[in-house]
This record gives C-alpha cells, sequence and structure tokens, in this order.
C-alpha cells in the first residue's frame, strides 16, 4: 500500500487533488481510496485530504499517520501545522513553493530526507500561467507522478479532465504536465548532485 | 458498473435507481451530498417521476415522507444526529403506521457538546423506534444495501433505516460496483401499497388505539420485526443472483473459524479490524470478526451461531449509554446467555476519534493477556479525565465545569495532524 497525505488551504482543491489521484489510480487498474480530513473547513483554514493506493482492495478507513508521501500546497502552513508528522527519511515530500528548503526554514529537516526524494515545485506559478488562477492542485498532481512514478501522467490527464470538464480541464492537464516535467528535472539534478556527492566523498 | 465514486453520490444513484416517487430530506452534515445528489438527479429529470421537496427541518421532512407513504408513494429521506432526534417523533409514527420509508441515517455523534463527527449514537438513540437498521461497512455495502432495504420495506410494510458511518464513508472516494437500472428493475418490484389514503375511498390510519389493543398492535410490530430476520438472508441470497455479487444480510464472519477471541462491531470500523486481525494472526493468535449488518431487529441466533467457540469476545462499540454501558453489547450478552464467554466491551471512535489498526491491536493484545476490563474506552486520555474530576471535585461549585473546561486542554492525539485546533 502506497499512501499520500496532502496539506493546504481551504479552497485550494486539497480534497478534489486526493479525489483526482484516486480516479488516475483507479484508471490503471488499482484500488485507491480518498477521503478528506473531517471537520468544519473553510477557505483559508488548514485542510488535509489521503488517498491510499494498493493493489488489493483497501479495507482500513483510518486517516493516514505515517504516509509514504506528503504535499504541501501550501508553504505558508509550514511553520503553523505539523505537516511533516510520522514521516520516514525515505518519504517522498513534494512542496509548493518558488522557494529552497533552506529559504524556508527547514534546511535541518530537509538533511534527514533523500535528496531525491524531497524536491520543491511552484506550483502556484504553473497554475497561474496555464489556468490563470491560483490553484496549485492538478500541478502539484504532475509534480507527484513526476518524484514517486505511483501514477502515470496519462492516467492523472484523463482523471483531471473527468473533474474539470472542458476547458478547465484542458488548462488544468497542462499545469500537471509541466510540473511533471519540471520534477523530472529537477529528481534528476538532485540525483545527479546525489552522485557526485557520493563521487566526492571517495 | 465499476466507479471510483464518492460515497455519498454511490448511495444517491442507487436510491435513484430504486425509482422512489417522493424525496423529502433537509440537509446536515454528513448526510448532505446525498440529498443534494439526488435533488440534482430530479432536476434534471434523470430521477423522474420523483417531486424532491424542500422542507424546513427534520420533523417536517419525515412527516411529508410519512404523508407521501401512506398515499402509496414509495418514500425515501436521508438525515443524522440531531436531525433524526428532531425527527424523532415521526420516526416513532412512521414505524407504528407501518410505512415502508427508507432512510439513510450518515452516523453522527449526538450533542452536546456539538460535534459533527462519526460514531453511532444517533442510530443507538432509535433502536427501540421500530425501525429496521442495517449497518454498511463499505460503500458497495452503503449503496447494495439501499436497494435491499426497499424491497424489505414494501414486502414487511417497516420503514428501514440504512446506517451508513459519517465521513468515513460518505466522504470516502472508493470503488463501487454501482447497481444498474435493469438490475434494481429486475430485484425491485414496483412498490404495491397494502394500505394507502384514497380520497375516492377514505380511511383512516393510525387512529387512537386504548388499552384493548395496543399491546396486540405492538406485539404484531414485533412479530413482523422477526419476520424481517427469515425474510432478509432470502433477499440477500437474490440479490446475488440479480447483481452477481454478494449482498450484507444478517451478520458476516471473517476468520472466525478456530478464533478462540471474536471482535463484533458495526459498520465500517470492520475494515480496520479486519487488518488488525490478520496482523495477529501474523503473531499466531487466532483471533477472528463478526460484523452485525442487521442490528435492529437483532439476530440474536445467527450471532449465537457466528459465535459458537469464541472464549472471549470484544464489541467495539461507537456509541455509549453514560450511567449504563454499550448497547450492542447487552444484546451480544443476550445472544451468549448460556454460553462460557467472557464479554468485554471496548468503546472506540467517539465523536470522530480515529479507530486505528493499533489500536485495536493494543486491545486484542490486552485481551490476549487478560488485561481487558469490562467496559474500556480506546485511546481514552485518562489524565484529562481525573485531572478534571479532581478540579470538580474540590473547586468552587460556581465555577464552569465539565465540557467548557475540558475544550481548553490540549486536544487528544488524534486530531494532531492537520486540525485546527
Amino acid at each position: 500500500m502506497f499512501q499520500v497525505r496532502i496539506h493546504g488551504r481551504g479552497g485550494q482543491g486539497v480534497v478534489a487533488a486526493a479525489e483526482i489521484l484516486s480516479m488516475a489510480s483507479f484508471d490503471e487498474g488499482r484500488h485507491a481510496q480518498a477521503f478528506p480530513s473531517f471537520g468544519s473547513e473553510r477557505m483559508g483554514a488548514p485542510v488535509v485530504s489521503y488517498c491510499r493506493i494498493d493493489d488489493r482492495p483497501i479495507r482500513t478507513h483510518e486517516p493516514i499517520a505515517e504516509p509514504d508521501a506528503l504535499i504541501v500546497q501550501d508553504a505558508t502552513l509550514v511553520h503553523q501545522v505539523d505537516l511533516f508528522s510520522g514521516l520516514t527519511g525515505e518519504a517522498y515530500v513534494l512542496v509548493n513553493t518558488s522557494k529552497s528548503f533552506e529559504e524556508l526554514g527547514l534546511a535541518d529537516f530537509a538533511a534527514g530526507f533523500r535528496p531525491d526524494r524531497l524536491l520543491t515545485c511552484p506550483a502556484t506559478a504553473l497554475a497561474l500561467e496555464h489556468v490563470g488562477r491560483p490553484l496549485p492542485n492538478a500541478a502539484l498532481l504532475g509534480g507527484f507522478a513526476a518524484l514517486t512514478g505511483r501514477v502515470s501522467l496519462d492516467a492523472l490527464v484523463r482523471a483531471i479532465g473527468e473533474r474539470f470538464a472542458g476547458a478547465v480541464g484542458t488548462a488544468n492537464a497542462a499545469a500537471a504536465g509541466a510540473a511533471y516535467a519540471y520534477v523530472k528535472d529537477e529528481a534528476r539534478m538532485e540525483r545527479d548532485r546525489g552522485v557526485s556527492a557520493r563521487a566526492g566523498a571517495d | 458498473m465499476l466507479e471510483q465514486i464518492e460515497g455519498s453520490q454511490a448511495v444517491a444513484r442507487a436510491v435513484a435507481c430504486c425509482r422512489p416517487e417522493v424525496v423529502c430530506a433537509y440537509p446536515i452534515s454528513p448526510q448532505t451530498h446525498i440529498i443534494e445528489a439526488i435533488g440534482v438527479l430530479v432536476r434534471t429529470g434523470e430521477l423522474a417521476p420523483c417531486e424532491f421537496i424542500n422542507v424546513e427541518s427534520e420533523f417536517a421532512a419525515l412527516s411529508v415522507s410519512i404523508g407521501a407513504s401512506a398515499t402509496g408513494a414509495r418514500a425515501y429521506t436521508a438525515t443524522a444526529s440531531q436531525g433524526l432526534l428532531y425527527m424523532m417523533e415521526a420516526v416513532h409514527n412512521a414505524s407504528g403506521l407501518e410505512l415502508p420509508i427508507v432512510m439513510t441515517l450518515a452516523n453522527r455523534a449526538i450533542g452536546a457538546p456539538i460535534n459533527i463527527w462519526n460514531d453511532h449514537s444517533d442510530a443507538m438513540a432509535a433502536s427501540d423506534a421500530g425501525w429496521i437498521q442495517l449497518f454498511a461497512e463499505t460503500n458497495q455495502e452503503a449503496a447494495d444495501l439501499h436497494v435491499l432495504a426497499f424491497r424489505l420495506a414494501e414486502e414487511l410494510s417497516l420503514p428501514v433505516m440504512v446506517c451508513m458511518d459519517g465521513f468515513i464513508l460518505t466522504h470516502a472516494v472508493e470503488q463501487v460496483d454501482l447497481p444498474e437500472q435493469a438490475q434494481v428493475d429486475a430485484y425491485l418490484p414496483p412498490y404495491s401499497p397494502r394500505q394507502f389514503l384514497d380520497p375516492a375511498d377514505p380511511v383512516s390510519i393510525g387512529a387512537m388505539v386504548g388499552p384493548e389493543a395496543f399491546a396486540e398492535v405492538k406485539v404484531l410490530a414485533h412479530l413482523r420485526q422477526l419476520d424481517a430476520l427469515e425474510r432478509i438472508p432470502e433477499l440477500a441470497a437474490g440479490f446475488e443472483v440479480v447483481f452477481g455479487r454478494p449482498s450484507a444480510g444478517l451478520v458476516s464472519s471473517y476468520r472466525t473459524d478456530d478464533a478462540g477471541t471474536v471482535v463484533v462491531a458495526l459498520g465500517s470500523v470492520l475494515g480496520t479490524i479486519k487488518d488488525a486481525v490478520d496482523e495477529r494472526r501474523l503473531a499466531g493468535e487466532r483471533v477472528g470478526v463478526v460484523g452485525i449488518t442487521t442490528f435492529r431487529p437483532f439476530p440474536v441466533e445467527a450471532v449465537r451461531r457466528a459465535l459458537v467457540g469464541a472464549r472471549r469476545v470484544v464489541v467495539v462499540e461507537k456509541a455509549f449509554r453514560p450511567g449504563g454501558g454499550g448497547l450492542l453489547s447487552g444484546d451480544i450478552s443476550l445472544a451468549l446467555r448460556d454460553a462460557e464467554v467472557t464479554l468485554h466491551t471496548v468503546v472506540a471512535g467517539l465523536g470522530g476519534r480515529p479507530v486505528t489498526r493499533r489500536g485495536i491491536e493494543s486491545v486484542l493484545g490486552a485481551a490476549e493477556r487478560d488485561e481487558l476490563g469490562g467496559l474500556s474506552f480506546l485511546d481514552l486520555d485518562n489524565d484529562v479525565v481525573e485531572a478534571e474530576r479532581a478540579r470538580v471535585l474540590s473547586s468552587d461549585p460556581v465555577e464552569p465545569s465539565g465540557a467548557a473546561t475540558v475544550r481548553r486542554r490540549p486536544p487528544p492525539v488524534a486530531t494532531r495532524v492537520g486540525e485546527s485546533p
């Protein structure tokens, strides 16, 4: 089972993101379960959603306390909410920001993770470019696909199209594609950095 | 058709396939998505003929449903929590008048203190109201049980409540094999009421019954409930023939064959318990699970058979009666009254506190070590309880106490992840 937790703020499509990821995984013949954190959500308040992906039917319905991957849709949450609770050093972390982890004040935190699994992605900027609104969820899912390889971009694009009809769907799919390309590149650079660092140590 | 779909949407689609003629409901979390979706199906004409009636309260919602059903229309409503309490007088009237209304109860805690999250307090508050109560473990069961519910209700002239865990199921997007219209039409015949109001042939329904016949009316209601225990397994078998997948019936068993310890529960928590049981089995413990689908009428014989051989029964309940204990545990102990079994009640998940596999495993571990008491509360913060008890006992009686004070303390562990305080 692969477990994803998504943090953001009410109005950013946090719940929709988990649903779209589950639909894309279903489209690829897998079992998936998406659900929101349950509460009195409102615009701007911290919101959490969850998605489980597995090859077998998923029976549990508890919240995801130890995610394999974390998507942070709003970097202003990093010092407000216990975002990184339950993460291991093997976890994937994707943060929506055009800053670096150092600039976010997370340099020490970042040191505990694999550099090729800990990435930032300027998803809001990509959303503004392609969708015209600061809704980073679809772009981040594209980034997630590139970072983890757990879902294909094709399946995501189909799920986005199912969720958002017409031009809105096309624009969000384009944002997802752009973030996918961005993160692929970032991940490659991180891997290269890791390799050269190790080579240097030898 | 297999779809990745929100539980509420799946239930709305299943209900629509049952061709209700009147839907009257008042929105309340976490039921809202269900009736919104049905409202859309009525507005677009996908569900026709059907009248969706907006009213000002839950009391009106069920009263209109009663009126509709009494004229011979297939009627559906949905509610939760305080909404159910607000319609409670009508809840008893619907069953007393033998009207086959189907209601979805999106299970939610009852206040005060106000709490919108899931537990089973609302269903338990209506467990003596004369309705059949079916509990769904999954969204597949939630969708399918509604189809069975209409058939059962109309055959027996009894209202049926389909209980599904609020948020945990209603808001979960999972794959559901949706009932198809042709299948539902093959399974559920058009409603043919036993009695109905007709201006051309006036009768009174629900006239006063005095001491000379009231007890007989109640016994007849009881016997009709017991008839349901015969019919539900038959209707579930018939469901499988038409839909090609099994339907939930009275009770379900998982890995109980050689189990010395069996956990009993209602609803979606069964999935998490099954995962916990698999883990304990890996460690060599002989544990199993029994899920109760039909809670009212209570299937005493089926439960007894399902628990034969168990030396220890752990009832995990998402509700409890202050000053009493677990309602489900009381029913289970009735089913086990001649058996040599140790019965434990574990109250879990109150007001939406997550019930985790680890939590259930800790319960099973405590049971194995003989450390589980008669009544315990999973993941309870005893420090908060004890400090509050001590404070109240030592403080000036005019100071605020209870919920108002506890609320100011740090929230328990389970709400820490991402929840706003």
